[in-house]
């Protein structure tokens, strides 16, 4: 019973159903869409990161370590002969990690430098989304020049380095001399791994490996996607996408508490949208309420169908955001959005389109939780109203 | 007809806080009314006619006194027992109408049997007989902001008497309507006063409708102060 005369309530009311129905909908779009982009920003750096860097994983020598550049001295050798065959297949490439100096423009600025195959095709560093050849292969083929050098645009704009310009790098090698050559810069990609970019030259692996005196020797292999751990790496240790990406994970695990204080104050902020629409809709139907009272609805009736005239707006709501907001959400999930501005000059892995990731606990949670709210701010005011005397009720007397 | 007590009020008092102080709006009220009566609460504004009507309604409790309707005794009866006995045997009429908007002519008039839980062919039975009861056939879709002062008020004592109660309330049902609407509405209260048997009340200072009333109960200062039957000329 209550339920056809809630609907009936909400079709005959039409323009105020309407408008009911189109602020809890925009409250789900909004939430939905702010959310999806964070999301979709955390996603994305980690995508991007397995696109640009990872791959299918590592196998590290066991001396490295990424963060104490000290290490690097120590962390190389022969690569294990399972891993080589790896690499004769195309299934991995080899990178050899080392410390260097640069001398750009006459300033000198220490970096790592890495040798990777200029043909290797299971990383791109500009991302999977690219058209543009890889960028090592623009390392490739380049004898007559002493050190071919790929640099990212962030190293390039702190170097004020250009295409075809050339610097002095200095190194030490494996005999513990130092020795410098003119590197030319080949190439600037654009790269949102800042990891790859910020203090990183690229040279050919064999150019690095002649220069350290290390001659087939390598710090890590990184492996193509869909290979399987090989039986035997020697002393090499084994590192996957979850070790790899595990800095990510924490930094996402540890915004998750500002992840949630947004979701919150969206949601208040709905939930205040939503009271304001549903108190002023209850309240100005104190008089129906009190006309209702007096052909014999009960008190916990009249609560009972406002309440489900909450929960009728709010699975309208679903609906219509569904309807309305779904092609837009889908839009912006395909094509992205794009943003002002490059990120990645503070560091911070952002896709210049951002693209929106709904997933399937973001709907339900938010779809939940919307329910519940608008079904207490649909329950507390009618509540209040029903226990007013009936006859100031039927005068429309508010005095709750 | 067999005659059978619909209300039976004992020195009721009724008062309403004011600050401080109370207000008392109904002082030692004796009344008893049989079936079919047609009768009418009749005095000046702030004499307690819509209190009194508010009270025998269960819509208002008394603070002092007994008051029995349809032989249920309101004084000590929860809100829902009250809003049982409205729903079943009693029906309302407002001086502004007070039909739901949203709702057409009707659904304005199937809303008591949707609450009395009456089965969907017989709902539109007795709606559509309510509907032409009153003339507003031709309406039975149109909203309340469509229809003239008279014609919701038709639709309004529909909506009344749809469910054939034992005992209608009428607080100044004609206050609003012109003369020629006032008749109307009083013939067509007379004429369903007589087919169903059922019990008016009105609470009224319209003096045009004063005749077609079977018995005046003036009430001055929350009191009655007279008691009249009309024996009418056939």
């Amino acid at each position: 019973m209550l339920f056809k005369i809630a609907l009936k309530n909400l079709i005959g009311a039409r323009l105020r159903t309407f408008l009911n129905v189109f602020v809890t909908s925009i409250s789900f779009f909004v939430i939905l869409f702010i959310s999806g982009m964070y999301d979709g920003m955390r996603q994305y750096a980690k995508q991007t990161t397995i696109d640009t860097e990872i791959a299918g994983g590592s196998y590290w020598h066991p001396n490295y370590d990424p963060i104490d550049p000290m290490s690097f001295e120590k962390s190389h050798s022969k690569i294990p002969i399972a891993l080589k065959k790896l690499i004769n297949l195309k299934e991995a490439f080899p990178i050899l990690v080392s410390q260097a100096s640069i001398y750009p423009n006459g300033r000198m600025m220490p970096v790592t430098m890495k040798g990777i195959p200029p043909e290797q095709s299971i990383i791109n560093m500009e991302g999977n989304n690219t058209d543009k050849v890889n960028p090592t292969k623009m390392l490739a083929n380049h004898d007559e020049i002493e050190i071919p050098v790929l640099i990212g645009s962030e190293m390039a704009k702190k170097t004020q380095l250009k295409e075809g310009d050339t610097f002095i790098i200095r190194w030490l090698d494996s005999e513990k001399a130092y020795d410098a050559m003119e590197g030319t810069v080949m190439h600037i990609m654009n790269t949102e791994n800042f990891k790859l970019d910020i203090g990183t030259i690229w040279i050919p692996i064999k150019k690095a490996q002649n220069m350290l005196n290390m001659e087939n020797e390598a710090t890590y292999v990184t492996y193509n996607e869909g290979i399987e751990k090989v039986k035997s790496s020697g002393d090499w240790l084994h590192r996957d996408v979850n070790y790899l990406i595990s800095d990510i994970e924490a930094a996402i695990e540890a915004d998750k508490p500002g992840n949630q204080i947004l979701f919150f104050i969206l949601l208040c902020l709905t939930a205040m949208g939503i009271f304001n629409a549903q108190v002023l809709s209850i309240f100005r139907r104190g008089k129906e309420i009190g006309t209702l009272m007096a052909l014999g609805m009960t008190r916990s009736r009249v609560v009972g169908l406002f309440t489900l005239e909450g929960a009728l707006n709010s699975f309208l709501a679903t609906i219509m955001t569904v309807i309305f907001f779904g092609p837009i959400l889908w839009y912006f999930a395909e094509k992205g959005i794009p943003l002002p501005m490059d990120y990645s000059e503070m560091g911070l892995m952002i896709a210049k389109r951002l693209i929106p990731v709904y997933s399937i606990g973001l709907i339900l949670t938010t779809t939940i939780l919307i329910g519940i709210v608008v079904l207490l701010v649909s329950y507390f005011p009618s509540r209040r109203i029903s226990n007013m005397n009936p006859t100031d009720a039927l005068r429309g007397k508010i005095t709750t | 007809m067999k005659k059978h007590i619909v209300i039976s009020i004992k020195s009721l008092v009724k008062r309403y806080p004011i600050g401080n102080n109370f207000f008392t709006a109904l002082k030692d009220i004796n009344l008893t009314l049989n079936t079919g009566e047609f009768t009418g609460l009749v005095g000046p504004s702030g004499s307690g006619k819509t209190t009194l009507l508010n009270v025998i309604g269960g819509l208002d409790s008394a603070s002092e006194g007994t008051v029995s309707v349809l032989d249920h005794s309101l004084n000590n009866t929860s809100h829902n027992e009250r809003a049982l006995l409205r729903r079943k045997h009693m029906g309302f009429i407002f001086q502004s109408y007070n039909l739901l908007p949203v709702y057409s002519v009707y659904e304005n008039v199937e809303l008591p049997l949707i609450l009395n839980k009456v089965s969907p062919l017989d709902r539109q039975k007795k709606v559509n007989q309510a509907i032409e009861w009153v003339g507003l056939s031709d309406k039975r879709d149109s909203r309340p902001n469509t229809l003239s002062g008279g014609q919701c008020q038709r639709t309004a004592i529909a909506r009344a008497i749809v469910h054939q109660p034992d005992l209608v309330l009428a607080d100044e049902p004609t206050a609003n309507l012109d003369a020629e609407n006032s008749h109307h509405i009083m013939k067509i209260l007379t004429k369903l006063n007589k087919e169903i048997s059922t019990s008016f009340v009105f609470a009224t200072h319209d003096e045009k409708i004063m005749g077609y009333l079977k018995r005046i109960i003036h009430l001055e200062d929350g009191m009655i102060n007279k008691d009249e039957k009309i024996k009418k000329s056939k």
